[in-house]
């Protein structure tokens, strides 16, 4: 790689948001991403707010790529959304801009006041056209489904990472990110994780 | 091997905040840890723990914070170096030790971590423990990053045998829960025994000796000062004037960054204080010479604004110096980095225009998802058999920390008081007292342990009249399931340990009515819970059932799954009253998650319909 080139991709800070249920596997998949920084030599900060996360609450985490030094990220300055999650997709939509890309999974798990009369889920189809409508661009694809496809439900996470490199909006590689799970994972479940990861990949193609 | 014992000094990992504070420790020959868990420090101590099985490290869950800081005061006055851990709520239960062994001081260093947490997100208040190294006279140090808290932390044991005092060292989550990239630094080996000689008029601290020991704290305390003044850890970035902006922890990242993305480099000095107690007076004399206008930048109390402007009198200067404001930075809650840019702007005047947010107006009210007890647990059996006990009856319902302080929530709605660790005990004394309610109150095991004991003996005493609830699952569930002193650690492979009943406990307390339930048998549950409460006394109920989701992390034998059947008659009792998160509703119908399910039998018990019944294939529902 040429060292301008490299300098740039020091230089410029890309912010990502995700959100996620507890137990849907996202600080393992931002752990694969702060790894795969690891080895792309770019600077990489990452902050969690997991303390209830086995008690079905919500999960964030905030990755900060390039030359800054904060590891959270202010409402309005994620350049991507990541949501495990339609509903919570829809709820983090304040740390988005214009300019934010937004990649969703499609399959709902709602929430159990949902079950209790406590609140309403919102509808599917109203969820993308309003984050179709406010943002840059959406990925919504159905994450679990390929997971499914790719032999384990719970590979969901590794289906939205997959979307979530196809866009080039981060500064690491394919490979990084290929190598970071081998790395990360259990050696027996590597081969359904790339599966899945490249199952997200192509669907976030179409998209 | 752990992964923080290993031996390559320079190879970089991606460490979360709290490894690479235990690494720091490790790296430094830590040779003695203790804790009491909390959250956001529990990482730190669970690497600890793990790290002990392997290494010359003696580790310990202490009961309560207190204990933990004289067990590592004791080690590091035998010349071991030592570590306590905690969450800052818990240095208020240790500041009895804490302030007078700042008199006595230490021999060997001892690096006391306070974990604060700004904004509360797993904490009961936000309180600001700069302020404990004002009050002991300690010296503090304050990270503002996670490969930064691990040379601090090493840093900060060398420190303490300098001055012979303990060092106080304060994160805040987002220096806990953060990931970075971290190098390697070489291993001191551990040096883990030491003594300690009799010297008791220097160490038995009755007035005549104190008085001694008050001086030479304030002697420490001036040499704390001066090392503070050089230290690396407090330094000013950029030669430029007419502005300066002083910063700590994570709010010197926000403005570092804000500096930068407002490109105002060479118009800013910017002054990080990192030694935080004492504050280097010089220095910060030398930095305001050189400003017009000065802005702090600070999470939490205005702890270096009251000292900068009581520097600045002193050196008599009149610059403007702000930081807690209307218009400014808050005591309230953390900061941001948009933030902290909007008020660098408007403080210095500098036109800055900030991203467009989206209009979230027109976006519909989505349901919220609050954290809930996991399907499975023993806790809404519990409060299940005690509401339905208790009906008809004016309750009060005193809680306490832990999971089952989630049993606030609807539908369960079975908590009313809570302030600290141990007060379900200590104010169902009170409420009983002066209200005419009857006062029924709950306590997990490991809360129990910690400061359950003296409230039971102060009620068993004083002849108090309340049914106090254990909820003993046999594990510290909240904070990453620690074992505590009722746990059975042969379940954790783990040897030479006692254990200790909270029965016998209870019973040698001189409780008359003690009641033992297993949850999940409710009906029973409920006819001892109805004892236990009309019981004219102190009562006690132990409800004894394994936490579900440590007994999954053992691989213990679990239930099966449950399922609806279609005699169900849809009044949904089971999910108004349970709100069990396995359940859900499809096409207006109940239905159970098998995947979720841990088969504790607690909705079959309850349906007036018999129609939930055990799963014989998964595949029959979804
Ligand atoms: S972790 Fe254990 S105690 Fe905590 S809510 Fe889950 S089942 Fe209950």
């Amino acid at each position: 790689m040429n060292p301008a080139k490299m300098d740039m991709r020091h230089m410029n800070v890309t912010r990502l948001i995700i959100v996620a249920v507890g137990g849907q596997g996202n600080l393992l998949a931002s752990r694969v991403l702060g790894e795969a920084a690891l080895l792309a030599d770019i600077p990489v900060r990452m902050s969690e707010i997991h303390g209830m996360a086995q008690r079905g609450g919500v999960v964030e985490s905030a990755i900060v790529f390039g030359n800054a030094r904060s590891t959270i990220i202010s409402d309005g300055e994620a350049d991507i959304l990541l949501g495990f999650e339609p509903s919570e997709t829809l709820r983090a939509m304040n740390k988005c801009n214009p300019n934010t890309v937004v990649i969703t999974n499609l399959s709902p798990l709602p929430p159990f006041t949902v079950a209790i009369g406590k609140g309403q889920y919102p509808d599917l189809h109203l969820v993308q056209s309003i984050i179709r409508r406010k943002t840059k661009k959406l990925i919504a694809i159905n994450a679990v489904e390929l997971a499914k496809e790719a032999g384990n439900v719970l590979a969901v996470n590794m289906v939205l990472l997959g979307a979530l490199i196809q866009t080039g909006i981060l500064p690491v590689t394919i490979d990084n990110v290929k190598e970071a799970i081998k790395t990360r994972i259990k050696a027996a479940f590597v081969k359904i994780n790339l599966k899945a990861f490249d199952l997200g990949f192509q669907s976030a193609q179409k998209n | 091997m752990h992964k923080l014992l290993t031996q390559e000094p320079g190879k970089k990992l991606l460490l979360l905040g709290n490894e690479a504070i235990a690494r720091g420790a490790v790296e430094a020959g830590v040779a003695l840890a203790t804790t009491y868990p909390g959250t956001p420090s529990s990482e730190i101590s669970a690497n600890f723990f793990n790290i002990a099985k392997e290494s010359p490290l003696y580790f310990e869950y202490s009961i309560n914070e207190k204990v933990a800081l004289e067990v590592a005061a004791a080690a590091a006055n035998a010349c071991v170096r030592s570590m306590c851990v905690m969450k800052h709520v818990g240095l208020n239960v240790a500041a009895d030790a804490l302030m007078t062994l700042a008199y006595v001081g230490v021999k060997a260093g001892l690096v006391i971590l306070t974990a604060d947490d700004p904004f509360m997100f797993s904490s009961q208040n936000e309180q600001d423990n700069r302020y404990y190294a004002k009050l002991s006279g300690l010296p503090m140090l304050e990270p503002s990053s996670v490969a930064e808290a691990k040379e601090m932390v090493a840093y900060a044991f060398e420190l303490s045998e300098k001055l012979a005092e303990p060092v106080l060292f304060r994160t805040t989550t987002r220096i806990n829960h953060s990931n970075e990239i971290v190098t390697l630094g070489d291993i001191i080996t551990p040096v883990t025994t030491g003594d300690f000689p009799k010297d008791p008029f220097n160490y038995v601290t009755v007035p005549a000796v104190s008085r001694n020991l008050h001086k030479k704290l304030l002697k420490n305390l001036a040499a704390a000062a001066k090392t503070s003044e050089a230290s690396q850890y407090n330094f000013i970035e950029g030669n430029n004037g007419p502005w300066g902006i002083v910063a700590n922890g994570v709010s010197y990242n926000y403005a570092r960054d804000a500096i930068r993305d407002l490109k105002i480099e060479d118009r800013v000095r910017l002054l990080r204080i990192g030694f935080s107690h004492p504050m280097p007076s010089r220095l910060v004399t030398d930095f305001l010479k050189g400003c017009e206008k000065v802005l702090i930048i600070e999470e939490g109390e205005p702890y270096m604004e009251e000292n900068i402007k009581a520097i600045a009198q002193e050196a008599g200067l009149t610059i403007p110096i702000k930081g807690k404001a209307e218009d400014l930075f808050s005591r309230l809650f953390e900061f941001d980095p948009g933030m902290v840019r909007k008020n660098i702007a408007r403080y210095f005047d500098i036109s800055y225009t900030p991203v467009t947010p989206i209009d979230l107006s027109d976006i519909p009210d989505i349901a919220q998802r609050p954290p809930n007890l996991c399907a499975g647990c023993s806790h809404r059996a519990t409060y299940y058999a005690v509401k339905k006990a208790a009906e008809g009856k004016a309750t009060i319902y005193p809680t306490d920390i832990g999971c089952y302080t989630l049993g606030l929530l609807p539908p369960l709605s079975m908590a009313d008081f809570l302030i600290c660790m141990g007060s379900s005990v200590g104010t169902s004394c009170g409420f009983s007292k002066t209200t005419n309610k009857k006062v029924i109150s709950f306590i997990g095991d490991s809360t129990f342990f910690h400061s359950g004991i003296p409230p039971l003996i102060n009620a068993v005493f004083n002849n108090h009249n309340f049914t106090l609830v254990i909820l003993d699952n046999g594990t510290t569930a909240m904070t990453g399931h620690q074992p505590n002193p009722g746990v059975d650690m042969d379940q954790l492979k783990c040897s030479g340990y006692g254990r200790v009943s909270i029965e016998s406990i209870v019973r040698a307390i001189g409780v008359c009515h003690v009641e033992m339930i297993r949850p999940f048998r409710i009906k029973k549950s409920i006819e001892a819970v109805r004892k236990a409460i009309d019981f004219e006394g102190v009562s006690v109920i132990i409800a004894q059932e394994v936490c579900p989701l440590y007994a999954k992390g053992l691989k213990m034998a679990m239930g099966k799954p449950f399922y609806v059947s279609d005699k169900c008659k849809n009044h949904r009792d089971c999910i108004n009253e349970l709100a069990c998160p396995a359940f859900f509703i499809e096409n207006e119908k109940v239905k159970i998650d098998p995947d979720t399910c841990v088969g504790c039998t607690l909705c079959a018990q309850i349906c007036p319909e018999h129609a939930i019944l055990p799963l014989k294939e998964k595949s029959k529902i979804r």
